[in-house]
């Protein structure tokens, strides 16, 4: 009787496990594929979108090779027939390639060092020390990260037309000196920490000094190191992360700048970006192409010049840079 | 030397502290506590500039009144800018979240595909930008040649109108429907706006601690659940972080920044200008404190 009792019971035990273990089948099959169509899902919408972004790169790229029968010939759709080198060859000509993207790379090279000393310094002293007004005055780097320089462009402009601090100019030459055309109303701004984007490049830096343990200053200080040995030795190397990622900011952000070039009336030979913005009416102008379609092939073979510098920089650091970003975080 | 030795060292850490914020202290009051009040000085004189300087003439509200009343089209440019950027603000808060969610899983060749994600911001140049624009123009229609006629004649033989009325019938309002299908026209400028923020997104969505999640899961939360009670409260405020970076990204790339520049150095309508900037600058600072005040109060912060 016992025995009867014990084996149907064993039965309908081992039918119950039989249908749980088909249910936990099932169940993994759903929930593979919907692994896998979430998988393809996730993967079209990046390819997607990587499109939307490289595409009219491309677009550009494809359109700087086309010769005048392939810019009219609507069966040609990024793959020229007859590609011609003729858009580089008149768009290095009268970009005078080379010399002004050098001069503009060393130019946004200094600017570039001058950033990283001042935000540096600035960003250290805000996350590492405690004085008088400190929230206020950090108050004001969020200001003037949110006020643009667009809205004080114009008593910049005429502080530096007649640049004259405190008389001091004035006292020595005669008359407040006109440095509109020269690199150094921007140098100035940028060494004092007001320069392009400086307020976003200070943050980055405060942020990642607040990162940063207190017991490597406590170590360098009982070692015996002063304060600006150890902020130069020991911290700015241990920000090496956050170091790149304004550099590269900095550098090419700098590099693509048009508006502090035309405030400050740089001169085009030292800025690519305000000689592109005139590269369309130079070509007009001298060689009499007055056709939009044949201008726009001439202006994307100079966009490729202008980008080119930038590219390489960005895929030489891009690993550093990525990961800088997302460490050293923008993130508050 | 001898007044060093008087100093504690919390007086000495207070000097030094002052004394690396130094360059920064001199740079912002001479150049923007100064300049924010010359423009407003600038803004309500008429004003002259000669060989050794300018010289600025009262003249009271004079421009206000002639920016707000005569002005053919500065209110304009300035609710058109306005609206833009309300528009495109929630749209490149939510793209950027969702492509960071996308874009926060292990995969192969997940470095290149962050970094073609924030190409755009490397490619910020005004030139590239607007090249950009058309090439995309030209990339989407397929065609070569000249760009917007044949943009128009593409989307009218496909019958685009058709398809978006198909979704009329799904219970979606029609302004709600303009509204995506405007946004997935300028999916180009959205993409490119938005590069930045998709990067914070992921270092946010990196920085939730992982024993949430397995709370969330011993729990039996779905991932939807999961979504909503741990991922969006942990990113919530990096989501101000993001508004205020592009609300300033999009002020200063708007016509009302043009207008002004052009006004400037143009018109030589100084005055005017320094109107334009600082009447679109209070309005930018206005909904950056609106649109602050409303999300921070709904925030949640972790720590």
């Amino acid at each position: 009787m016992l025995a009867a009792i014990k084996q149907f019971f064993s039965k309908h035990l081992s039918a119950l496990n039989d249908e749980a273990t088909a249910l936990n089948e099932r169940q993994a099959i759903y929930s593979g594929i919907k692994g896998f169509l979430l998988d393809v899902f996730r993967f079209t919408i990046i390819l997607g979108v990587c499109y939307v972004i490289m595409g009219p790169v491309f677009g550009i790229i494809a359109n700087s090779f086309f010769s005048n029968k392939d810019a009219y010939n609507p069966m040609v759709y990024l793959i020229p027939q007859a590609p011609t080198l003729e858009r580089y060859q008149m768009a290095i000509k009268i970009l005078d390639y080379l010399p002004t993207m050098l001069r503009s790379l060393a130019y946004s090279f200094a600017l570039m060092l001058l950033q990283i000393l001042t935000c540096s310094m600035v960003g250290y002293g805000f996350a590492r020390y405690k004085f008088p007004l400190k929230n206020l005055l950090f108050g004001c780097v969020v200001v003037m990260i949110v006020i643009p320089a667009h809205t004080i462009m114009l008593p910049l402009y005429m502080t530096f037309r007649t640049f004259d601090p405190l008389g001091i100019v004035s006292a020595v030459t005669g008359s407040p000196a006109n440095l509109m055309g020269t690199p150094v109303p921007l140098a100035l701004m940028t060494a004092l920490g007001c320069g392009l984007r400086s307020g976003l490049y200070i943050y980055i830096f405060n942020q990642f000094f607040r990162g940063l343990p207190k017991e490597i200053e406590e170590a360098a200080l009982v070692d015996g190191a002063g304060t600006w040995y150890t902020y130069f030795f020991i911290m700015l190397r241990n920000a090496m992360p956050s170091v790149i990622t304004v550099a590269v900011f900095s550098l090419v952000w700098q590099y693509n700048d048009t508006f502090y070039a035309k405030l400050f009336h740089l001169p085009q030979s030292m800025s690519i970006g305000t000689r592109i913005s005139s590269l369309v009416a130079n070509i007009a102008n001298q060689y009499k192409i007055m056709d939009k379609t044949i201008q726009t092939l001439y202006l994307d073979a100079g966009i490729v010049l202008m980008m080119i510098p930038v590219v390489l920089i960005y895929v030489i650091l891009q690993k550093q840079f990525i990961e800088g970003v997302e460490r050293s975080g923008i993130v508050g | 030397m001898k007044k060093k030795h008087f100093l504690t060292l919390t007086q000495k850490r207070t000097v030094s502290g002052y004394l690396f914020i130094l360059p920064w202290l001199v740079g912002f009051a001479a150049f923007y506590i100064r300049s924010l009040f010359m423009t407003v000085q600038f803004s309500l004189s008429s004003l002259s500039v000669g060989v050794s300087g300018y010289s600025l003439r009262w003249v009271g509200l004079k421009n206000y009144i002639y920016a707000f009343t005569v002005h053919g089209n500065f209110k304009q440019i300035l609710t058109t800018s306005v609206i833009n950027m309300l528009v495109d603000v929630p749209l490149i808060i939510f793209f950027s979240l969702f492509m960071a969610l996308m874009l926060n899983r292990k995969m192969k060749g997940r470095t290149w595909i962050r970094a073609i994600f924030f190409l755009p911001v490397i490619l910020n140049a005004e030139a590239i930008v607007d090249a950009i624009e058309t090439a995309a123009a030209m990339v989407a229609t397929g065609v070569s040649s000249s760009s917007q006629e044949v943009a128009q004649e593409a989307a009218g033989s496909m019958g685009i109108d058709y398809y978006i009325n198909l979704f009329g019938n799904l219970m979606i309002s029609r302004d709600m429907l303009e509204y995506i299908v405007g946004a997935v026209s300028r999916i180009t400028s959205i993409v490119s706006a938005s590069g930045v923020q998709i990067v914070i997104f992921i270092a946010a969505l990196q920085s939730i601690p992982s024993s949430l999640y397995e709370v969330a899961k011993i729990e039996g939360a779905t991932g939807y659940e999961t979504f909503w009670k741990v991922t969006f409260p942990m990113v919530m405020p990096h989501i101000i972080t993001n508004v205020v970076y592009t609300v300033v990204d999009s002020f200063v790339s708007s016509d009302v920044v043009n207008l002004a520049y052009e006004t400037a150095f143009t018109e030589f309508n100084y005055g005017l200008s320094s109107v334009f900037s600082l009447v679109s600058t209070v309005v930018t600072c206005l909904i950056l404190v609106l649109v602050c005040g409303f999300i921070s109060k709904r925030t949640f912060y972790y720590n």
